[in-house]
C-alpha cells in the first residue's frame, strides 16, 4: 500500500474524476446519506461533534471549525445569518479545492446545507476563483440537481429552508482573505477590512456570518456519517484528521491525494510522488504549505510531519498542505524572487507597509539573484521584511515577508557567494536563464 | 499592485446582446433585495465574454445597470486583472501561469514559445489572432506547468506540446482542454495509486445508516424557523 490512509476513509473518493461528479455518482459513493438524521439533531450537537472531530479550516489558518461556528450569534434576528464558502484557492501551490469543486461538488453542498443549519443561516455563498470557469460550471450544475432533487431550496426534504448561490471574483488573490472576499462579494474592490467587527458579528451586508474554505465543509458530512471519533482517529491530537495534499515542483510524479495528517513529508513524497527528481539525496528545499509558508531544507523535511505542530516548530507552516519541493538543480533564490513578485502584483495597496514593501522587496530579490546586491542589502532586506511582517492589516504583509525570511534562514551564505562572485566577475550562471540574457 | 488603466481607444457605445442581458438579470436575483452591487463582477466578466474586453461605455451600462457611481464600476474593472482593458485576440487570449511551481516545472519555456509565436507578451500579435499574457498561479500547480487559454486550463504541458496547441488553435481548431500527457485529472503520472477499492463505488456506502454516530438519543425540537 502507498501512503498511511486506506481506501475505505477516504472522503474524496472521486478526487481524480474516475466517476460521475453528478447527483447519482455523488450518492452511490454516499454523498448525502444521513444528512436528514443529522439536521434532526440540534445545531450546538453538530457544533459539538465537529469539536470533537478536531477538525481544523483547511484553509491555511487552521482555525478549530466547531469552535468557529459557536461564534455565531445564538437567535436569529432581523439581520440573517450567511455562510460562505472560500472557493478562491489562489496560494501559489494550492490545487486542492479544485478536486472539490469539479469532481465532489456534492460533498460540498451537503456541507453547506449542514454547516449553515449549525450557524442558523438559510442562504449561502460559495465565492469561487474566477478563473475556475469549468469547475464554476460543474458546481452549479451539481446545485441545479440538489435544487431539482429537493435536498436544498424552500421545502426541501432536510426540513430546514436553504438556498446556496455561486459567485465568482476576477483574479484577486486577496480575495481569498475573508474580509477582502466579503467587500468582493459585495461589489467592491477586494480591500481587506479592519477586524473588529469579526465576521461572526458583521460580515456580508453587515449581517453574521461565517467563512470556511471548500475542502472543511466538504469534509463535515462525513465526519458526522462516521463519527467524531473516526475523524480524530487520524493524524497527532491538535491535529486530527485526513487532508488533501497538493505536491508539486521536483517531484517524479506530482499530484493532490488525501492522506491522514503527521504523515511524514518524506514518506508523502516518495510513496505517493515517486519521489525527489533524481532521489531523496538530490533534494534542497521544500515549501511545505503554500508559498506563505517559510521554506524548510532537505535534512528538516526527512523528519517533517505532514502537520501543524511539527512545521511550527521547524518555523514554517502546514498552510494549505501544498507541498512545493525543490531539487538542488532548482535555484531556490530565484525561486523565491518569483513569489516576492507574486505579493507584489497582488497586494492590494491599502497599507503601505504593504503596498511599498512587496514592491522593493521584489526589487532587491532580483538583484540577490543575480549577486548584483550589495552585501550590506542582506540585513536591509531582512529588517524590511521584518517592518512589513504584522504591521498591515491582513496577513498578506506576513505572507510577503516569511518566504525570503526563510530563504536567508538557510541559504544565506548561498546569497553571499553569489555576491562575491559577482563582484569578482563570475556572474552567478547557475540553473534558468539569467535576466541579462533576456 | 498593477497599475491597470482603460485603453485611449474606446468604442461610441456599448449594448447587450439578449443572451447577455437575460444572464446579467439571473446573476442580479441571486443577491438579497438592493444588494444588486454584487453582480458586478459576474456581469462585467459576461461584457468581457460578449464583447472580448471591457470598455468604458460598457462600464458606464453597468453603473447605470446596478445604480452604482461610475466610479465604482470602473475601480472593479481596473482592481481584478481579470478583466481586459482593450482588445484581445480574436482567436485565443492565452495566459501562462508564471508562478513558482509552474516556474520550477518550465513555465519560462513556454513563454519563449509564446514570445516567438505570438510576439511582446501583453501586446496583440501582428495577425490581431492572438494575446498573451504571463499570469499569478491558476490553481492547478500539481499539473505544471499549465496555460489558460479562452477560459480553459491546458495542463502538462512541454514547449513542444504547447506550440502544437498555439497551432491548433490558430488552424481554427478547439483543443480539447486538460493534460497533455493525458493525465487523469491531478492522480500522479501513469495513473492512481490510491482510491482503487471496488467498495467505494459498488454503492455500499449508500446503504441507509441505522443511526448516525453520537445522536443524541431523543432528537430534539429543531431550530425555530425564521421568517
Ligand atoms: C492573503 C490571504 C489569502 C487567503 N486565501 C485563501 C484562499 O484562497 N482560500 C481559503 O480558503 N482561505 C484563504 N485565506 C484564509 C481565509 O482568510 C480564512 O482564514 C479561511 O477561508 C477560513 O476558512 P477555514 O477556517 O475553513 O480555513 C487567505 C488569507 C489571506 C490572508
Ligand atoms: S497587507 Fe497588503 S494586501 Fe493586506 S490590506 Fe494591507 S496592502 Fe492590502
Ligand atoms: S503556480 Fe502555476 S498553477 Fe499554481
Amino acid at each position: 500500500m502507498v501512503g498511511i490512509l486506506e481506501d475505505k476513509d477516504r472522503i474524496f473518493t472521486n478526487l481524480y474524476g474516475l466517476h460521475d461528479f453528478g447527483l447519482e455518482g455523488a450518492k452511490r459513493r454516499g454523498a448525502w446519506n444521513g444528512v436528514r438524521e443529522i439536521l434532526s439533531q440540534t445545531p450546538e450537537w453538530i457544533c459539538d461533534q465537529v469539536k470533537n472531530s478536531g477538525l481544523r479550516g483547511r484553509g491555511g489558518a487552521g482555525f478549530g471549525t466547531g469552535l468557529k461556528w459557536t461564534f455565531m450569534p445564538k437567535q436569529e434576528s432581523e439581520r440573517p445569518h450567511y455562510l460562505v464558502v472560500n472557493a478562491d484557492e489562489s496560494e501559489p501551490g494550492t490545487c486542492k479545492d479544485r478536486e472539490i469543486l469539479r469532481n465532489d461538488p456534492h460533498l460540498l453542498i451537503e456541507g453547506c446545507l449542514i454547516a449553515s443549519y449549525a450557524i442558523r443561516a438559510h442562504a449561502c455563498y460559495i465565492y469561487i476563483r474566477g478563473e475556475y470557469v469549468f469547475e464554476r460550471e460543474r458546481l452549479e450544475a451539481a446545485i441545479k440537481q440538489a435544487y431539482e432533487a429537493k435536498l436544498i431550496g424552500k421545502d426541501n426534504v432536510h426540513g430546514w429552508d436553504f438556498d446556496l448561490y455561486v459567485t465568482h471574483g476576477g483574479g484577486a488573490y486577496i480575495c481569498g482573505d475573508e474580509t477582502a472576499l466579503m467587500e468582493s462579494l459585495e461589489g467592491k474592490k477586494g480591500q481587506p477590512r479592519l477586524k473588529p467587527p469579526f465576521p461572526a458579528g458583521a460580515g456580508i451586508y453587515g449581517c453574521p456570518t461565517t467563512i470556511n474554505n471548500v475542502e472543511t465543509i466538504a469534509t463535515v458530512g462525513s465526519i458526522l456519517r462516521r463519527g467524531a471519533e473516526w475523524f480524530a482517529g487520524f493524524g497527532r491530537p491538535n491535529n486530527t484528521g485526513t487532508k488533501l495534499m497538493a505536491i508539486s515542483g521536483h517531484v517524479n510524479r506530482p499530484c493532490v491525494v488525501e492522506e491522514t495528517m503527521s504523515i511524514p513529508l518524506r514518506q508523502l513524497l516518495e510513496e505517493h510522488c515517486g519521489g525527489v527528481r533524481g532521489g531523496w539525496g538530490n533534494l534542497k528545499a521544500v515549501i511545505p504549505g503554500g508559498s506563505s509558508v517559510p521554506m524548510i531544507t532537505a535534512e528538516m523535511a526527512e523528519s517533517a510531519l505532514m502537520d501543524f505542530d511539527s512545521l511550527r516548530e521547524m518555523r514554517s507552516g502546514l498552510g494549505t498542505a501544498a507541498v512545493i519541493v525543490m531539487d538542488k538543480d532548482a535555484d531556490v533564490v530565484k525561486s523565491i524572487a518569483r513569489l516576492s513578485y507574486f505579493y507584489k502584483h497582488e497586494s492590494c495597496g491599502q497599507c503601505t507597509p504593504c503596498r511599498e514593501g512587496t514592491g522593493w522587496m521584489w526589487r532587491v530579490m532580483e538583484r540577490m539573484v543575480t549577486g548584483e546586491a550589495e552585501m550590506t542589502e542582506i540585513d536591509m532586506l531582512l529588517d524590511v521584511a521584518s517592518q512589513v511582517e504584522g504591521h498591515t492589516i491582513c496577513g498578506l504583509g506576513d505572507a510577503a515577508a516569511w518566504p525570503i525570511q526563510g530563504l536567508f534562514r538557510h541559504f544565506r551564505h548561498e546569497v553571499e557567494d553569489r555576491i562575491t562572485q559577482y563582484r569578482a566577475g563570475r556572474p552567478h550562471v547557475q540553473g534558468a536563464t539569467l535576466v541579462a540574457a533576456e | 499592485m498593477s497599475v491597470r488603466r482603460l485603453s485611449p481607444n474606446q468604442p461610441a457605445s456599448f449594448t447587450f446582446q439578449p443572451e447577455t442581458l437575460e444572464k446579467a438579470k439571473w446573476w442580479i436575483a441571486k443577491f438579497p433585495q438592493g444588494r444588486q452591487q454584487s453582480a458586478v463582477i459576474p456581469i462585467l466578466w459576461l461584457i468581457q465574454k460578449q464583447d472580448g474586453w471591457v470598455s468604458e461605455p460598457a462600464i458606464r451600462t453597468v453603473a447605470e445597470m446596478l445604480g452604482m457611481a461610475r466610479i465604482r464600476v470602473l475601480e472593479v474593472a481596473t482592481f481584478y486583472t481579470m478583466f481586459m482593458l482593450e482588445p484581445v485576440g480574436s482567436v485565443a487570449l492565452v495566459q501562462v501561469c508564471g508562478t513558482t511551481p509552474c516556474q520550477l516545472r518550465g513555465s519560462e519555456s513556454l513563454m519563449a514559445v509564446c514570445k516567438s509565436k505570438i510576439g511582446p507578451k501583453d501586446h496583440l500579435s501582428a495577425d490581431g489572432k492572438f494575446y498573451w499574457q504571463e499570469v499569478e498561479c491558476l490553481g492547478a500547480c500539481a499539473n505544471a506547468p499549465m496555460a489558460a487559454i479562452n477560459d480553459y486550463y491546458y495542463e502538462d504541458l512541454t514547449p513542444e506540446s504547447f506550440d502544437a496547441l498555439l497551432d491548433d488553435f490558430a488552424a481554427g481548431k478547439a483543443p480539447a482542454p486538460g493534460s497533455a500527457t493525458k493525465r487523469q485529472g491531478s492522480a500522479p503520472e501513469g495513473g492512481p495509486l490510491t482510491l482503487s477499492d471496488p467498495a467505494l463505488y459498488d454503492g455500499s456506502a449508500a446503504k441507509p445508516l441505522k443511526k448516525i454516530p453520537n445522536a443524541a438519543p431523543k432528537a430534539k425540537a429543531k431550530a425555530e424557523p425564521t421568517a
